[in-house]
């Protein structure tokens, strides 16, 4: 009898896993983004006009404009393919930007042209969420403590500045972009593009504090390209 | 048959032709109750009257902002003319991001814009105003892809009463209004001194204590507009999705109290109950109208 279960279950586990559909064979662009130089000091957050947020803190958090790694690696570059590849319609899951402790999490958000955003306000106090939008529109709504998810999206791709009036340390950056290519570099400043069909792309990876560099790459196969981005330094 | 076709053709292609003729007469036309403006006529009142501050390209760097016509940021006018191209509006009856109506920018053309260099424009006609609005939504590419936004529904306003001016107090403190606006409204509050506008440029929050007009308006009516639908371009939000309209007209009522150079019902009420009398005499005690926090 247990061995029919096993023999049931392999069986199961056989047919499932030859039922996930092969996947789509793609190349891959992934890379390292380092800086060169010394970036701007890290200021911490003086969050005493906030007591709420300030005493979550047991050390105080610091300001984001740069953020970095080991091995001068760079975080929070925002990696997309700008050019080659189509535009694509907006997936149905929501991008979540989170108002948590008086700062934005993530610091960067990346999502698609019309991709439905939600903004939520996980603190005891009221903020203003305040995208600062050139191409697209620009609104400020308020977001008291226990209000539902506030709800919008964008018609055009752009690199919107978000900031909060009511605590003018909060930061972040919404990045609109046309298609699903991109990545946010993480700790180790590294980043990946996958499933890119034959084609000749541009690369652009794009940084808060340090703008933007492109470089082209061809992907033929399924090969993996290496694309790596330094971004010059600035002291302030 | 041949000429049939001929004909058909030569019809679709001068129907084609027509349609951006309709269009273009959409465009570049304002309309204010009965009067239609155009823009071609705006645009040489433009030139005479508005160019200085708002600029040759409409984009607020007039001559009068910039000292030379070179550097930015001039302290010239300590408020920055409003920037047409892009298209951002203070004062409106629209949602947060959305354009204004020709109404709001005739509204704000009359009025002028309180405690900035915009001056009221009643020196001109009605048919001078209309046409200068429709030059002016010539200047932003957003007038060609969006349409202004639907205004808002203001609900018939209740007398004022003083549970009702109360409960204008505790979303006053609720929805945390004091923390740029100050407990009192004196444009004092934690946040005020770090506030910057859309454009990096330093701005305060208004002072009710200061007088009685507010930037978009003078009216009770004006009033909810403004937290309703938010100043866009400045650190000031729309409240429309977490202020239900009854509450609002609680809130409008409080804030008159806090007008307390401005003689209104709103403020005799309050001054008639023991509360409203002691705090109102409180502040006509100390600081300075302007807000700048000296207490004497």
């Amino acid at each position: 009898m247990r061995m029919r279960n096993v023999f049931m279950a392999g069986m199961v586990i056989l047919s499932v896993s030859m039922m996930t559909p092969a996947r789509p064979s793609g190349g891959t662009v992934s890379g390292k983004i380092t800086y060169q130089g010394t970036p701007a000091k890290q200021k911490p957050i003086d969050m005493s006009k906030e007591p709420s947020c300030a005493k979550q803190y047991t050390t105080p958090p610091t300001t984001e404009t740069v953020v970095t790694g080991p091995n001068n690696a760079l975080e929070n570059v925002v990696v997309y393919i700008s050019l080659g590849a189509p535009d694509e319609a907006a997936p149905s899951k929501a991008a979540v930007f989170t108002q948590k402790g008086c700062r934005y999490l993530p610091h960067v958000l990346a999502f698609q042209v019309n991709q439905v955003l939600n903004v939520l306000n996980e603190d005891q106090t009221s903020h203003n969420i305040h995208p600062l939008a050139k191409t697209n529109r620009e609104w400020n709504k308020s977001q008291p403590p226990g209000s539902p998810p506030i709800v919008d999206k964008y018609d055009k791709a752009e690199m919107i500045a978000v900031k909060c009036n009511i605590h003018p340390w909060m930061h972040g950056t919404f990045a609109v972009l046309k298609n699903s290519h991109y990545a946010i570099s993480g700790e180790d400043g590294s980043f990946s593009l996958p499933d890119l069909p034959p084609g000749k792309y541009t690369v652009t990876a794009f940084h808060e504090s340090y703008g933007d560099q492109s470089q082209e790459v061809t992907i033929s196969g399924s090969e993996t390209k290496t694309v790596s981005f330094t971004f010059k330094a600035k002291p302030y | 048959m041949r000429q049939k076709n001929i004909a058909k053709w030569l019809a679709g292609i001068a129907m084609l032709l027509a349609t951006p003729l309709l269009v273009s007469a959409q465009q570049g036309e304002s309309h204010i109750g009965k009067v239609t403006g155009h823009a071609d006529s705006g645009r040489q009142l433009y030139f005479r009257y508005c160019w200085g501050c708002h600029g040759f390209r409409g984009d607020g760097n007039g001559e009068n902002w910039l000292p030379t016509g070179a550097y930015p940021n001039s302290p010239n006018l300590n408020i920055q003319p409003r920037n047409f191209v892009s298209a951002t509006f203070k004062c409106r009856s629209t949602p947060t991001g959305t354009l204004p109506t020709d109404q709001d920018i005739y509204d704000s053309l009359v009025r002028g814009l309180t405690n900035s260099n915009m001056p009221s424009w009643i020196t001109l006609t009605n048919q001078n105003r209309a046409d200068l609005i429709a030059f002016i939504k010539t200047l932003s590419e957003r007038w060609k892809t969006e349409k202004a936004g639907a205004e808002i529904t203001v609900p018939a306003e209740p007398a004022p009463t003083v549970p009702g001016i109360q409960h204008g107090k505790e979303l006053f403190t609720k929805l945390e209004c004091w923390k740029c606006h100050g407990p009192e409204g004196r444009g004092d509050g934690p946040s005020a001194s770090t506030l910057t506008d859309s454009n990096d440029q330093p701005i305060r929050p208004y002072n009710f204590a200061a007088g009685s007009r507010f930037k978009c308006g003078t009216s009770n009516h004006d009033l909810y507009k403004i937290f309703m639908t938010g100043l866009d371009g400045t650190p000031m939000p729309s409240f429309a999705d977490v202020i239900k309209p009854e509450d609002a007209w609680d809130l409008v009522h409080y804030l008159r109290t806090l007008q307390v150079s401005h003689k209104s019902p709103e403020l005799a009420l309050w001054e008639g109950t023991k509360e409203g009398a002691e705090i109102v005499r409180a502040q006509k005690i100390h600081g300075t109208p302007t807000g700048s926090g000296v207490n004497q």
